[in-house]
């Protein structure tokens, strides 16, 4: 286990070094000068030169990349060309909106998802299946902003029992902030949900196929006892390979949604950073989210090897 | 054929038709403004009604059709035209640096969702359809070498891979003359799968303003133009809505019964 930790740590790290290389390359090349865009095309010559020098960028390229990655490992990001305060603050408000959005519409979509799945399973080919596959057909083919936006038409609007957009905050307490939470989780979790609860259903058809679900029946288990205790345990692997490759889509998501409800998230400050040419700060954002994409994988990998013992000894 | 294979493919012919008449003919122009007609719910003169700038919602469905099957369909072209050869050639040399630097490749594209990439494309070369294509095109290049890799390392154990080898044939040309053919019912499959998911993001790129830009019409920019007036005029909302459903809905009923119609070994598994 802790060979294959290693390993699996070791090309977590390469994968991290060629994605904040690719990142910090393509932002490069990004025409115009951000010093010159901050002070506009009537600037002095060297007024621009001034603010290059203040910006950090009059050094070579490797020596900004490696000060990028040297400044992210102690919390500094950069300072934002428009402004003017440290990227790492700004992060870190929006993320206390994304990441517990995320978080929220991931156990909401698992809580629909698994009841849905094995009820599903273990009706095969009855109508309360079909009722189920028929919902997260319908489900997977719905744009989830497009979901949003009726929630909202029809919970805020009409209904008037959540507020159409914004965020109150923490400060206005845990309940206040989940509620305006709520409808933006919902939305990006159904969709997700929809996904899950077939991989949920065929992975355990799949199990249930097996021998030893035969033996476990054999030996006396009622139907429900041997689902349980054997079938739900063993379907988990492969669902939980997706809701890891799920959470890079809620993360992306979210950066969507946050539109819709006028959200103060991840989302609206890197569409600002794109829209002021903060190319500092979509570059940082968008080395975090890959970074969570790749951790989360990462730490996916070690989960099935915990559940799974004979992965160990794949690479 | 299964039902959701008729179902599907009627549902997608009925966009593709819708998309194709929009070349020679739209019941208006998309383009000309109405203000006097703005806002009109659907109805008889205007069977989708109308935006609020007074346009034909109807026509610009159609000619949105347009735009949201061209950039997915290239976009599964970039997938495939790159990712097939990467998986196969993996395959081919499996175990050895080549696999390894492919496989690898591949899980660090795969950090990179579509939006991720979008959002990189549009900080430096501006917003467009375009990044769209682009950005989910480099999304489905691991999809495609992934696929192509799993179906062909199972290939190359059969036998008649193995006569071909002894025959004298070079991995890259067992490759294209053997493998590729016997993986193309799986290739039809999973461009399908993509395809549909290429109209998702296609329209979450273009709501947030990274895809298609103005005039071009684009179902996403509708439901983004649609969302302060959703109040009071539901129906800017609900009928781009429905056409993306549609459209998503007919692919994927079409690739699961395709699925089941090209390998009736897997019919049992998905009763």
């Amino acid at each position: 286990m802790l060979r294959y930790s290693l390993k699996r740590l070791m090309s977590l790290l390469i994968s991290l070094a060629v994605a904040s290389v690719v990142i910090f390359v393509v932002i490069e090349i990004a025409p115009g000068d951000p010093a010159s865009f901050m002070l506009g095309i009537n600037a002095q010559p060297e007024t621009v030169a001034a603010l290059r020098t203040e910006l950090g960028l009059d050094v070579p390229k490797w020596q900004r990349y490696l000060d990028w990655i040297g400044g992210m490992f102690r919390g500094d990001f950069g300072t934002s060309y428009t402004y003017r305060t440290p990227v790492a603050e700004m992060i870190a408000d929006r993320l206390w909106v994304s990441l517990p959005l995320a978080l929220f519409a991931l156990a909401l979509s698992t809580l629909i998802a698994f009841p849905a799945g094995i009820y599903a399973a273990s009706r095969r080919g009855q109508p309360g299946d079909v009722a189920v596959m028929g919902a997260t057909q319908l489900g997977v083919a719905v744009p989830n902003f497009w979901f949003a936006m009726m929630l909202v038409l029809i919970f805020a609007i009409n209904l008037r029992w959540f507020s159409a957009g914004g965020f109150v905050g923490w400060e206005a307490g845990f309940w206040a902030g989940m509620r305006s939470l709520t409808l933006p989780a919902v939305s990006l979790a159904l969709p997700q949900a929809a996904i899950l609860a077939r991989v949920m259903r065929s992975s355990l058809l799949d199990i249930l196929g097996e021998d030893f679900m035969r033996t476990a029946r054999a030996k006396g288990l009622s139907r429900r006892q041997a689902l349980w205790r054997h079938g739900v345990r063993n379907a988990l692997i492969p669902v939980l390979t997706i809701i890891g490759l799920q959470f890079s889509f809620l993360l992306a998501g979210s950066i969507i949604i946050e539109q819709v409800f006028y959200l103060p998230g991840l989302g609206r400050l890197v569409f600002q950073s794109i829209s002021s040419r903060d190319l500092i700060v979509v570059e940082s954002v968008v080395m975090l989210l890959v970074f969570s994409v790749i951790l989360v994988n990462f730490l996916v990998d070690l989960a099935y090897a915990l559940v799974d013992p004979r992965l160990r000894t794949r690479t | 054929m299964s039902r959701s294979l008729i179902i599907g493919i009627a549902l997608s012919s009925l966009v593709v038709l819708a998309a194709l008449v929009s070349f020679v003919w739209t019941p208006y122009d998309h383009t000309v403004m109405d203000i006097p007609a703005k806002l009109h719910p659907p109805g008889a003169g205007h069977w989708f009604g109308t935006d609020h700038f007074g346009r034909d919602i109807f026509s610009m469905i159609m000619v949105g059709a347009r735009t949201s099957i061209a950039v997915a369909l290239i976009a599964v072209g970039i997938g495939m035209a790159l990712g097939v050869p990467l998986g196969l050639m993996a395959a081919a040399h499996k175990g050895s640096w080549l696999d390894e630097l492919i496989m690898r490749g591949n899980d660090l594209v795969f950090a990179f969702p579509s939006l991720v990439i979008a959002i990189l494309i549009t900080a430096v070369f501006g917003a467009g359809a375009v990044n769209a294509i682009i950005a989910i095109g480099i999304f489905n290049i691991p999809v495609f070498a992934r696929i192509s890799r799993g179906a062909a390392l199972s290939l190359w154990e059969r036998d008649f891979i193995l006569a071909a080898r002894v025959a004298g044939k070079s991995g890259a040309r067992i490759s294209i003359e053997h493998i590729l053919p016997n993986i193309t019912n799986l290739l039809i499959v999973q461009g399908t799968i993509q395809f549909s998911l290429g109209i998702l993001a296609e329209a979450g790129l273009s709501y947030v303003g990274l895809g298609a830009q103005p005039p071009t019409p684009s179902w996403g920019r509708m439901l983004a133009d649609a969302q302060t007036m959703v109040s009071f005029a539901p129906h800017l909302a609900l009928i781009p809505g429905i056409a993306i459903i549609v459209t998503v809905l007919g692919l994927n009923l079409m690739g699961d019964g395709l699925r089941d119609y090209l390998d009736p070994r897997l019919r049992i598994n998905r009763a």
